[in-house]
């Protein structure tokens, strides 16, 4: 039994799944100003008449790192920041107090220039003065090399609340955005730790002994330890929850496009071969782009409450919301008025509705019916548009090998999921403009908590490994170990899914359920006075993203 | 977040599943700490820098150019026409107006390749530069192109292919041919009849430093590009003027270059070659992509950057300062010394042999350029391989007149297969290349 709980932004959802079957639903509102009881709540009454041994753990996905930096509730981060040469960066956005130290690692981890360690002692005082609470300390090619930061660290001590290493939170390489990532994860650190020793300390007094399993803006989970060292990984959980929601209602395997369509917004999702399309190289959070992997998401201003009128003889819709429908007593026409006016819904405002479409029908010069047509007409073509040049993009992205770019992979959509209001008024025009058979489920109103619930560990490595310097690195977790000049890509590759699996288990996945795969693995000769002298290979691996189990029926 | 003052076009294409051979230097690992850079330093993220796939060229593309034999299929691999499709690609996103600048790194590189194409010569097989400017002129119309080649090996194809044609500004500087590979380059090869001071060369001695590098940039390629006016400027981006370059002797670092590209400010770059694939590549290629945006490179420096090391004899300087002046004179006096040179004649020729030091092939060939008082005239190449090929190839330039058309027409039916392996026909105007 694994109960599984979303919090989003206005409502909290919680559902408790059992042998692929959901057996109860909750659905509540959020109180912003206090979080936790608003958890708390809904997991009690989710409880309530269950035997407490039956549960086996609890997933979550929570607001609570995002809420602390919407509502600017973090900590005063000082951050220690060594560029070396190359681009000029302003940080100024991501730290309270950021210092440019001297010394320097290159792209193969050799060290070029030592830090100073009277600047570090300098600017420990000056962090201490200014009352910086958090600390983020990230090198550019840490991943290569993690030994300034981890030297720096050691050198603060524990003068300070948290100390967050930029090669601790990605073995990508993308200098700005790790220091982005740091920033984030040292500014949010202290809330999500506070948030999660109360849930783990709630949990013992009610007598629930189980894991807490935490949602990553990945769709995957991770445990209650590692989300309180990388709590920036939680920001964002919600729309990877609604994603693994869908995949849950449906069991897919080919390329298809997911729609979550709101009052406000339409979600757009991307499936490839069944499995989801993650974000390039992370996600953006408000003006702060990171390495945190994501699913990939685009939206549109555009749902069943956005605002319809004529703009210069052409019809408009959003991407604001003006209030509720029409139909449902509010002022303004709204694609739902459309769909009550046909008799495709019903309302009471049913008249309201119809008064209104007349007018917009008149400066249309059309019939109520064909105007209120044309309306949901639009709104489908407004969500094909978005669809086709997300596509457009996806497809594009950057290839480096001959082969990759003669097979030309692309992503193909077969099908269209959806949910949300709408979705049985729209499916038929959405197959209809797209020439693809368009599925909605016929219960999608906690599909955010069964996402939740049913949501895997996910772990992605990065391996680098230079024969030559004799060193295979995996900076995500810590590994560093010693390798022979023989080492060959067929040991990286074997090495890379053990230290993977290895991964996934701490973060609490069952053991036999572990599937995990190479994404990416290449070897190249280093060729040193015209012989070859050594291999530099690159291996990221993952475990497989997806779902526990898909629901039964 | 960063947003670039140009807007700029990236074909990054590094082919890491291709190599000339395991340990040659134009291999899989050559563009690969590049990529490191590019990536680590978040270029991806810049507001402005759009990254394109190449795209794949045909073999039309490169019978444009080339007469490669027996034919174009059989001397060129996938991963050359992905390199002149990634080319193609970064001047059409410029010609489209989707950026202001674009910037190829693809590989292999190209300026060795002659018209006449018998195998691999200098890491080159076909000339991707001219191959993708042919390509935009005949997408997009005439064009007035100056081509300013800075890799430190002469670009002697590129020489070759616009060797006669008045629209095209070609300017190598390179390492002096007497000390490296492949040997020509002087500022005697000043162009062909119909195009005498269009073919600039400036060879500079072993150990020119950035100071010099840039002195003539000011003093010799500034002016004559003032003079010309180009629609269009592409550098051929050759970064083995590098200290550190395993293959030359010269002293250019990553801030030259980021300062070299933004003083002469080309609408597009394509690399050529450049070895010192740890040391060197990264820096220079991030300098330039930087340049290229009109972004800060001021703390691009390699990790062994020493000034005063690399301080430039000053000896070299009063050399250079001395070669400047010559060049800028002969491209003040380009129209006299053509008179002296060419007046009164009905047809040049000019004979040449060319190795193939990559494929081992020594090449025997007469070019004969006719005079014409309408376009820039009919030009043949007759020539032999020490692999018993001989070919007869007919070039029609892309404003040929009509006498000139009919002349090449009837000269290419009158030549015999008997006398020939192969005989080809160029026609620039109608954009036909014929064969038998």
């Amino acid at each position: 039994m694994i109960i599984g709980i979303d919090m989003g932004g206005t409502h909290i959802d919680g559902v408790i799944v059992a042998n692929g079957k959901i057996l109860k639903s909750i659905k509540n509102t959020t109180d912003r100003d206090d979080l936790f009881k608003t958890i708390w709540t809904t997991l009690q009454e989710l409880i309530k008449d269950i035997d407490k041994c039956q549960i086996a753990r609890i997933h979550l996905s929570t607001t609570v790192s995002t809420n602390a930096l919407v509502e600017n509730k973090v900590s005063k981060v000082g951050m220690i920041v060594q560029s070396g040469p190359g681009r000029n960066y302003d940080f100024s956005a991501a730290g309270d107090q950021v210092e440019f130290i001297a010394g320097y690692v290159d792209h193969r981890g050799v060290v070029v220039k030592e830090v100073a360690e009277r600047e570090i002692s300098t600017i420990k005082d000056n962090f201490t003065k200014s009352a910086m609470e958090a600390i983020g300390i990230v090198s550019k090619f840490c991943t290569r090399n993690p030994g300034h930061e981890k030297q720096i660290a050691q050198m603060l001590g524990d003068h300070f609340d948290t100390v967050t290493m930029g090669h601790s939170l990605s073995g990508r390489l993308n200098f700005p955005r790790r220091v982005h990532t740091t920033y984030l994860n040292a500014a949010v650190s202290r809330t999500f730790r506070d948030f999660a020793d109360n849930m783990e300390e709630s949990l013992k007094k009610e007598g629930i002994n189980v894991p807490v399993h935490i949602l990553k803006a990945d769709g995957g989970t991770m445990d209650l330890d590692t989300a309180k060292t990388k709590p920036v990984e939680t920001i964002l959980s919600g729309p990877a929850a609604s994603f693994m929601g869908l995949s849950a209602l449906f069991s897919e395997n080919t390329d298809g496009i997911l729609l979550d369509i709101g009052g406000t917004t339409t979600d757009i999702f991307f499936l490839a071969h069944g499995v989801p399309l993650f974000e390039p190289l992370g996600i953006s959070i408000g003006k702060h782009k990171t390495l945190i992997r994501a699913i990939y998401s685009t939206s549109i201003g555009l749902g069943g409450d956005s605002y319809v009128r004529v703009e210069n003889n052409n019809l408009r819709i959003g991407p604001h919301r003006m209030g509720r429908p029409i139909a449902f007593g509010g002022a303004h026409l709204t694609p739902t008025d459309a769909m009550v006016a046909l008799g495709k819904l019903e309302a009471i405002g049913k008249e309201q509705a119809v008064a209104a479409l007349t007018k917009l029908a008149k400066q249309l010069k059309l019939s109520i019916q064909e105007s209120a047509n044309k309306i949901l007409d639009e709104m489908v073509s407004l969500i094909k548009e978005r669809v086709d040049a997300a596509l457009a993009a996806i497809n594009a992205r950057p290839v480096y090998t001959i082969k990759e770019l003669l097979e030309g992979k692309e992503v193909q959509p077969q099908f269209i999921n959806i949910i949300g209001g709408p979705a049985k008024i729209l499916a038929p025009l959405l197959a209809e403009k797209f020439h693809l058979k368009v599925k909605y489920p016929q219960e999608y109103a906690v599909a955010n908590a069964i996402g939740a619930a049913l949501a895997k560990p996910t772990m992605e490595i990065n391996m680098h490994v230079d024969t030559q310097r004799r060193i295979l690195s995996v900076p995500e977790v810590e590994i560093y170990e010693t390798v022979g000049q023989d080492y060959c890509l067929a040991s990286a590759e074997n090495r890379a899914l053990e230290i993977v699996a290895d991964a996934a288990l701490k973060l609490g996945a069952v053991k036999d359920n572990i599937e995990a795969e190479i994404v990416e693995s290449n070897s190249f000769n280093m060729v040193r006075g015209f012989s070859k002298a050594s291999k530099n290979i690159r291996v990221r691996a993952q475990t497989t993203p997806g779902l526990i189990y898909a629901l039964k029926g | 977040m960063t947003k670039a003052n140009n807007r700029l076009g990236l074909v990054f294409f590094p082919a890491f599943d291709w190599a000339l051979s395991a340990t040659h230097p134009e291999r899989e690992e050559r563009l690969l700490y590049t990529q490191d850079q590019i990536f680590e330093e978040g270029i991806q993220d810049i507001d402005g820098i759009t990254f394109y796939n190449p795209g794949v060229a045909s073999e039309k593309d490169i019978a444009r150019v080339h007469f490669a034999v027996p034919d174009v299929a059989s001397q060129l691999t996938q991963s050359h026409f992905i390199a002149v499709g990634g080319a193609i690609r970064a001047f059409q996103a410029v010609m489209e107006k989707e950026v202001d600048k674009s910037f190829a790194l693809i590989r292999p590189p190209g300026h060795h390749a002659h018209r006449v194409v018998y195998g691999d010569r200098g890491f080159c097989v076909v000339n991707v530069e001219a191959v993708a400017l042919e390509r935009i002129r005949q997408d997009y119309g005439d064009l007035r192109v100056a081509i300013v080649d800075t890799d430190a090996h002469h670009g002697d194809g590129t020489q070759d292919i616009y060797w006669n044609d008045k629209d095209t500004l070609f300017i190598s500087f390179h390492q002096d041919g007497r000390s490296l590979y492949p040997g020509t380059g002087g500022m005697e090869e000043f162009g062909g009849p119909a195009a005498y001071g269009y073919n600039i060369n400036i060879p500079l001695p072993p150990g020119t430093g950035a100071e010099g590098f840039l002195y003539i940039l000011d003093n010799v390629v500034m002016p004559i590009l003032e003079d010309f006016k180009p629609d269009i400027i592409i550098n051929s981006a050759g970064q083995d003027n590098h200290y550190s370059d395993p293959l030359t002797n010269m002293n250019f670092t990553a801030q030259g270059y980021a300062i070299l590209n933004e003083r002469l400010d080309p609408d597009m770059a394509v690399l050529e070659g450049g070895y010192s694939i740890e040391g060197a590549l990264p820096y220079i290629n991030l300098g330039i992509i930087l340049a290229m945006a009109g972004l800060d490179y001021s703390h691009v420096f390699e990790p062994d950057y020493d000034a005063e090391r690399l301080r430039q004899d000053a000896a070299i300087t009063a050399h250079i300062e001395h070669l400047a002046q010559e060049i800028y004179a002969l491209w003040k006096h380009k129209e006299e010394l053509a008179d002296e040179h060419f007046k009164n004649k009905k047809e040049v020729t000019r004979e040449r042999q060319i190795y193939y030091d990559t494929a081992g092939i020594m090449e025997h060939q007469v070019q004969t350029f006719t005079l014409c008082e309408h376009c820039s005239g009919v030009n043949t190449i007759d020539s032999k391989n020490d692999k018993r090929a001989h070919i007869f190839a007919i070039t029609l330039p892309r404003k040929a007149c009509q006498e000139c058309i009919a002349k090449a027409y009837a000269m290419y039916a009158g030549l015999s297969k008997r006398a020939y392996t192969h005989i080809y026909l160029q026609d620039r105007p109608k954009d036909e290349y014929l064969s038998k």
